[in-house]
């Protein structure tokens, strides 16, 4: 009878087990299926390639190709910028404050503040940045292109903005997962590289922070794949119109390609809409991929 | 191995094999939902109207009208939309009335195609619409605001001077008499009603270079407000005291501007049917009853419109 109910619960088990597969298969279907008509249609090199996004002209031009490039670039933008605060604040959060009591004191509201900062809505990242950054950007762009007729001014909406405001969101993911991996370094190497007469720094660098690599690398996987799926807070940031990624243009990603016209949008103009979506999605399997590879990596080199 | 072991690990494929067929199933099924989807509201839609024909038949006797409109068409029209219907079913309890806010374009197709009674476009009805038979039937009139942060100096506007600073042409207000203030142009996304009316009355269409394009009438209020030297479009009734809303060749964007057709910054909204109102079926002809009653021209015009003559 007990063997009974163990099997028919391992069933039960399983049938809630197969939810998460049957849901990757549907949507990756879905995707592929209501992408590629616009691929066939367009033409593959005009709509990934093409650099002109007029979706509603007389004569439409769908290429997404910059919205593309400002995807990638403002994804390594905020890796550029976060990276280094991340494994810096996570060095200090390990090696920095375990000596005194206030150390401690200090790294407790460090990890509450580290925790607070994950658990903030996108959206309060976006109202932020526009009522702050945008305008002390606007500065800038005005200190920057004072008497030069070709810059479009753009009120400080611009691809920088959404950096910074990507930056500090990815920062969460690199300090905890670097944190937790440099935590997870033995200690007798720490001490093996300070009795030959390291200094610590020497030792945070030449020893600690390598041996943690893979762990660090797998905060950043993680933090690529946070900022290149945001749409809200960049949404509200970014300036939203279609161009060249420079740090002081009004630029659209594909996220907020989508966010942004997908409720207006009809016939081949939707279709090419669900490809920008396949796109993104391409890119973040690309990125999971990737992600468990490093993870495979981490294991053998831990074993 | 003894013989009830192997019969138990038979059992176990063969268990083994049922999941992994009813997994193939459901993923197979909810496919098969996704594609079908649009065929089957479309197929809904048909019998919505044939049932919806049938019960006019029933109910032609009666004063109680019962049965169901459906309506699909411009997003621009939802508040307005929205408010009728609330108080066009409390008038008829019986009544269901339903609307999809798929865009001017997609609404009027469906109308084309049979799948709703009206059709809500805040554009006039094309030619080539009008020739498969759609009737445009226009409840309100809709104007758009050029507005200004409220700094700016510069609050006349001849339509040469804005379409020359929404093509890129004229960048900083000292060129229009103005301090000397870079313009940042801010617009909405391609297929938004607003900036395709937008476009199109100025003549600029898919001409205009804009430093920003916002997905939300509030967030081009918003923008605008709070960025000196911005300039940017929104529907009338939404214009208030943070922003300026600038005259447009020496005419100011108010309603009876809007009326007298001196202002040129209007559009209508329109509900389309197919054929004249008088063919519709009772229950579309008392919604068109409804919009031209005192309460629905109160409703049209509490949601910022102006009534047409």
């Amino acid at each position: 009878m007990q063997k009974k109910t163990e099997k028919v619960a391992g069933y039960i088990f399983l049938a809630f087990g197969c939810i998460a597969v049957v849901s990757v298969i549907a949507i990756t279907v879905y995707m592929i299926l209501k992408g590629t008509p616009a691929l066939v249609k367009v033409g593959v090199p005009k709509l990934l390639f093409g650099t002109v996004w007029k979706p509603t002209a007389a004569e439409p031009s769908y290429g997404i190709f910059y919205i593309i490039l400002s995807s990638i670039v403002g994804t390594f933008g905020a890796i550029i910028l976060g990276v280094p605060i991340g494994i810096l604040s996570a060095v200090f959060l390990t090696d920095y404050t375990s000596g005194s009591k206030t150390g401690r004191q200090i790294a407790k509201g460090l990890s509450a503040a580290v925790e607070l900062l994950a658990a903030i809505p996108s959206v309060i990242y976006g109202l932020i940045g526009m009522m702050i950054l945008n305008p002390l950007m606007y500065r800038l762009e005005k200190y920057f292109f004072a008497g030069n007729d070709n810059h479009q001014f753009t009120g400080g909406s611009n691809l920088l903005s959404a950096i910074i405001v990507l930056a500090i969101m990815i920062l969460p993911t690199v300090i905890n997962i670097s944190a937790s991996s440099i935590r997870a370094v033995p200690s007798s190497l720490r001490s093996a590289s300070l009795a030959l007469g390291a200094s610590k720094m020497q030792t945070i660098f030449k020893v600690v922070l390598p041996a943690a690599k893979s762990g660090i690398m797998t905060g950043v996987v993680l933090g690529i794949g946070r900022a290149l799926g945001e749409a809200m807070a960049i949404n509200m940031v970014a300036g939203g119109a279609v161009n060249i990624p420079l740090p002081f243009n009004s630029v659209r990603f594909l996220t907020t390609q989508l966010v942004s016209e997908m409720s207006y949008a009809s016939g081949l103009h939707r279709q090419v809409l669900f490809t920008v979506g396949l796109v993104l999605y391409v890119f973040i399997v690309i990125i999971n991929l990737f992600l468990t590879k490093l993870k495979k990596k981490g294991e053998i080199a831990n074993e | 191995m003894s013989r009830k072991e192997v019969k138990e690990i038979m059992k176990k494929r063969l268990w083994k094999l049922t999941g992994l067929t009813m997994a193939a199933a459901l993923a197979v099924g909810a496919f098969a939902g996704c594609g079908a989807s649009t065929e089957s509201t479309d197929a809904q839609g048909d019998a919505q109207t044939e049932t919806g024909a049938e019960q006019t038949a029933d109910v032609e006797e009666t004063t109680d009208l019962s049965g169901s409109i459906a309506l699909a068409g411009s997003t621009s029209m939802e508040k307005v939309c929205e408010a009728l219907m609330e108080g066009f079913m409390e008038k008829y309890p019986d009544v269901t009335v339903t609307t999809e806010y798929t865009g001017s374009g997609a609404g009027l197709e469906s109308l084309a195609s049979g799948s709703v009674d009206i059709g809500n476009a805040s554009r006039h009805v094309k030619d080539e619409e009008k020739s498969e038979g759609e009737v445009e039937n226009v409840i309100a009139l809709d104007g758009i605001a050029v507005i200004t942060d409220t700094s700016n100096t510069v609050i006349d506007l001849t339509q040469e001077d804005l379409k020359k600073v929404y093509t890129g042409e004229v960048k900083n207000w000292s060129e229009l008499g103005g301090e000397d203030e870079a313009i940042v142009v801010i617009g909405r996304e391609s297929g938004s009603g607003t900036r395709d009316a937008f476009e199109e009355l100025l003549d600029v269409k898919d001409a205009c270079v804009y430093a920003q394009e916002l997905d939300s009438t509030g967030a081009v209020l918003a923008k605008v407000s709070s960025t000196p030297g911005a300039i940017g479009y929104v529907s009338l009734d939404v214009v208030d005291s943070s922003v300026i809303a600038v005259k447009l060749d020496g005419v100011d964007a108010t309603e009876a501007n809007i009326l007298s057709g001196d202002y040129a910054l209007q559009r209508p909204f329109v509900m389309a049917t197919k054929g004249e109102i008088s063919e519709q079926n009772e229950l579309v002809q008392a919604w068109f009853d409804y919009i031209a009653s005192d309460e629905g021209k109160e409703i049209i015009s509490n949601a910022g419109l102006i009534i047409p003559e």
